[in-house]
């Protein structure tokens, strides 16, 4: 264990003036350009959206606490799960890193006073909440049964549902998303402060550059798939209609040309939390960072490659088959190379337990069993088997839960001092992070076993000798959710009652804890001007760190 | 894109300024292209599978008016050319003039795009129930149609039924010619769906662009562009450009494949 954080020390104090009090009143918010209001504002809405998502898997959950599905009608049941994912995938996972914790940190980490397009930036949360709006109507309307991945014709001929208002919805988002993707790739490109090169871009930015390139390339393709989609169920149009001659299986695979990097899209910039987190409680420079961050871009372009490996089983060619797992095994290695070095970043670092430390730690091991139960979908004969059990739902909440969801909630964490200002109480924060990752194996691991064991996913009955697993998940998921409302009570909490964190609480050496906390509407005083390698610990003296004065130069990057 | 070109607050130069902007506009465009895309690739697999009656369905379409649709908007591209030529040598005054120029001439696209629609209507091949590709072959009045045209169509529908027919009986189906006068039916209904998708998604584009111009125009009479200050005609200019070359690419895939001038 290192020293106490500086913060802990007290003599503390916020700044006179910053962006949360620079001005005031509704209109200041609602008509707000200042990126780092946009992302509170973001934070408010995709909360809001974790919840309804949240109420949809405890009533699917308790609905499969006995066999038989004694809960509600099949019909709902379907219509359960279905809003569940669009609501989680659509208006949470996808914009809650990006839209949130990178809104508020891309523009003060590479030194400028706000994104490219301030108002394209505000436009952005405007569509997705028209977008979002569209999709509440769907849902409090009857809802949808389609499932999240609106598969033709049950979507576009034969469902009964309210798909027509969730289509339009997602259709809209998707330009949010676009244009926070567009924002970012920009804002990089020509907004970065002197002496931040692209070889000390903090791995955050990196990850979410490669984002961004998923959110404009893919992102347009999903939004014209869903108007064919839409335009088939309001004009019939015959696109995916085999009535007419057109091929439901073109819908797949532009759907899942989209939807498979949308998976990236999710679990990238989580990475980049965690590779922020990991050097900064191991106090030493992240190890490989070049290699960090070309896998984030590798991630992307190879991403976009695999996509029917979803599509295995509707009977294309053997040759596009075997092509298609053999990259998908091709994907597996930059994600490999990210966990690798991290772990190699940990090897005799001076590692304190801090909260944002917990969650890190808790990613690398649940990305882990994610991504290798991955591979097994990957393997042609064992996906026979696996296909459309609930396996698959466990390997994908490993990724979207144990994955996404933790770092957005380790990175909610490590900046939340930058954020309000203020620290969350430390020692119940890390009791939520341990309930939380109890609560989330507890309810996920079991369905592996169900998966295995043949469970179809998308059903609301199953014979009684699933029944042991089944109830054992329902109690993880009771568990899960009282660790994602712990850190809803105490953050909330905090933001008036936290003790004031200072600039640099961890402290961290990225050019977002030089500034105040919070930080300026303009985030800097002055231009910052970077002279310092990324993750380093050894050149920093202002850092506070025992033997941080070295005569040696500067190391390359990574390995010290 | 700032209305008095000075500098916007996050910005430290209008070099920085101007360089975002342009960078914001060709990622933009990047996207536009992936949107296109899917259409583009639903229309290539579905002409590559029904040759037939894709080609039948493509005779359909009025030649002259989609060549002259193409000529006015390689006409309009000039005139937005020259308005932001206007604009970097400081023409003020001929920067509005073009863009007038250019809005008209999108204007009299969408005016003759207004007309070929009209004309599906009329000729029943509009996807939904009363699609009836062999409508034309039957009711020479009603689609206009002279003598010469009317026995053209009545041979083209005919045997795109028996090349139908041809593939139904390959299948081993019952009844191949009825088989076959559906399938000829259900297909060219797939080609209308994506005419009617892919140029009306264009057409949606050059009504966003004609707004556009309409806010160019005003900015422009106030003598706003010059060499010092143009980004938003260069950038709104790149847009047009990019709305034409889809049209480009829409014209030959949907007019001129399989068209045999009688």
């Amino acid at each position: 264990m290192s020293t106490a954080p500086q913060a802990l020390q007290g003599g503390e104090k916020l700044p006179k003036e910053h962006y949360l009090n620079a001005t005031y009143g509704i209109r200041s918010w609602l008509l707000t350009t200042d990126h780092k209001r946009i992302a509170l504002l973001y934070l408010i809405s995709v909360t809001f959206f974790f919840f309804i998502g949240g109420i949809f898997a405890s009533l699917i959950r308790i609905h499969l606490l006995t066999p038989g599905g004694y809960l509600v009608t099949p019909e709902t049941y379907n219509k359960l799960f279905t809003m569940h994912g669009v609501a989680m995938i659509f208006f949470f996972l996808i914009p809650s890193i990006p839209a949130v914790l990178g809104n508020f940190l891309i523009p003060i980490m590479i030194g400028a006073k706000d994104l490219a397009f301030p108002k394209i930036n505000l436009l952005s949360w405007y569509i997705y909440l028209v977008g979002g709006a569209f999709v509440l109507y769907s849902f409090a309307t009857g809802g949808l049964d389609t499932g999240w991945t609106f598969y033709t014709p049950l979507s576009s001929i034969y469902s009964n549902s309210a798909v027509t208002p969730a289509v339009i919805g997602i259709f809209i988002n998707g330009f949010s998303s676009i244009l926070t993707g567009l924002n970012f790739i920009v804002t990089v490109h020509t907004m970065r402060a002197p002496g931040m090169t692209w070889m000390r871009l903090p791995l955050f930015v990196w990850a979410h550059y490669a984002t961004s390139i998923i959110f404009i390339l893919g992102t347009p393709v999903i939004a014209i798939t869903l108007l064919l989609a839409g335009l088939e169920r309001m004009f019939h149009f015959g696109f995916f209609n085999p009535a007419y001659g057109g091929d439901p299986i073109l819908f797949q695979h532009l759907f899942w040309f989209y939807s498979h990097p949308a998976v990236y899209i999710m679990i990238l910039p989580a990475m980049g939390v965690i590779s922020e987190i990991i050097p900064t409680f191991a106090r030493k420079p992240i190890f490989g960072y070049d290699f960090i961050a070309a896998s984030s871009i590798g991630i992307a372009v190879i991403g976009f490659i695999v996509w029917a490996h979803h599509m295995f089983l509707t009977g294309q060619s053997t040759y596009s088959a075997v092509a298609f797992s053999f990259l998908t095994f091709l994907v597996a290695v930059p994600s490999a190379v990210k966990v690798f070095n991290w772990t190699s970043t940990l090897y005799k670092g001076s590692i304190s337990f801090d909260t944002p430390m917990l969650y890190g730690l808790g990613f690398i091991g649940l990305f882990t069993i994610g991504g290798l139960t991955g591979l097994f979908l990957a393997t042609l004969g064992l996906d026979i088997h696996l296909h459309d059990t609930y396996f698959v739902v466990a390997h994908f909440h490993y990724i979207m839960v144990g994955g996404a969801i933790m770092g957005y909630l380790g990175g909610i964490h490590f900046w939340w001092p930058k954020i309000t200002g203020r620290l969350y109480p430390e020692y119940l924060a890390r009791i939520a992070a341990i309930v939380l990752f109890i609560g989330f194996n507890l309810t996920f691991f079991p369905q592996f076993i169900l998966g295995f064991l043949g469970m179809p996913r998308r059903y609301h009955d199953y014979p009684p000798e699933y029944q042991v697993l089944n109830v054992m998940s329902t109690a993880g998921a009771s568990i899960l959710a009282l660790g994602y409302l712990l850190p809803m009570i105490y953050l909330t909490w905090s933001m008036r009652y936290g003790k004031v964190a200072g600039k640099n609480p961890w402290p961290a050496t990225g050019l977002e804890w030089t500034t105040d906390s919070p930080p300026l509407t303009e985030n800097f005083h002055e231009t910052p001007v970077v002279d310092w390698e990324v993750y380093d610990f050894v050149h920093r003296p202002e850092l506070g760190l025992q033997g941080s004065v070295s005569k040696k130069p500067a190391p390359a990057h990574g390995d010290d | 894109m700032h209305r008095t070109g000075e500098l916007y607050g996050q910005f430290q130069t209008l070099e920085q300024q101007k360089e975002t902007a342009s960078l914001g506009m060709w990622v933009f465009l990047v996207t536009e292209i992936l949107f296109f895309g899917g259409l583009f690739l639903a229309y290539t697999i579905n002409r590559h599978a029904y040759p037939t009656a894709f080609g039948i369905s493509g005779n359909m379409l009025s030649l002259p008016l989609g060549f002259g649709n193409t000529i006015v908007l390689i006409a309009s591209s000039f005139t937005m050319a020259m308005s932001v030529w206007s604009a970097q040598t400081s023409r003020r005054k001929a920067v509005p003039i073009w863009l007038i120029a250019t809005l008209v001439l999108g204007s009299t696209f969408l005016g003759i795009k207004v007309v070929e629609y009209k004309q599906k209507f009329d000729h029943h091949i509009v996807p939904g129930q009363n699609f009836d590709v062999t409508y034309c072959s039957r009711n020479q009045i009603a689609c206009g149609l002279s003598d010469k045209d009317f026995a053209d169509e009545q041979k083209e529908v005919k045997e795109g039924i028996e090349a139908e027919a041809e593939e139904a009986k390959k299948r081993g189906a019952a009844n191949p010619e009825e088989v076959g006068a559906a399938a000829l039916n259900a297909h060219a209904q797939l080609y209308f769906s994506l005419y009617f998708g892919m140029t009306g998604l264009h057409a949606l584009h050059m009504i966003i662009g004609a707004g556009l111009l309409l806010w160019l125009i005003f900015e422009g009479f106030k003598g706003r562009f010059d060499a010092n200050y143009n980004t938003p005609v260069e950038n709104i200019g790149l847009y047009w450009h990019f709305v034409d070359i889809v049209w480009i690419f829409l014209f030959p895939l949907l007019y001129l494949i399989n068209r045999h001038l009688a």
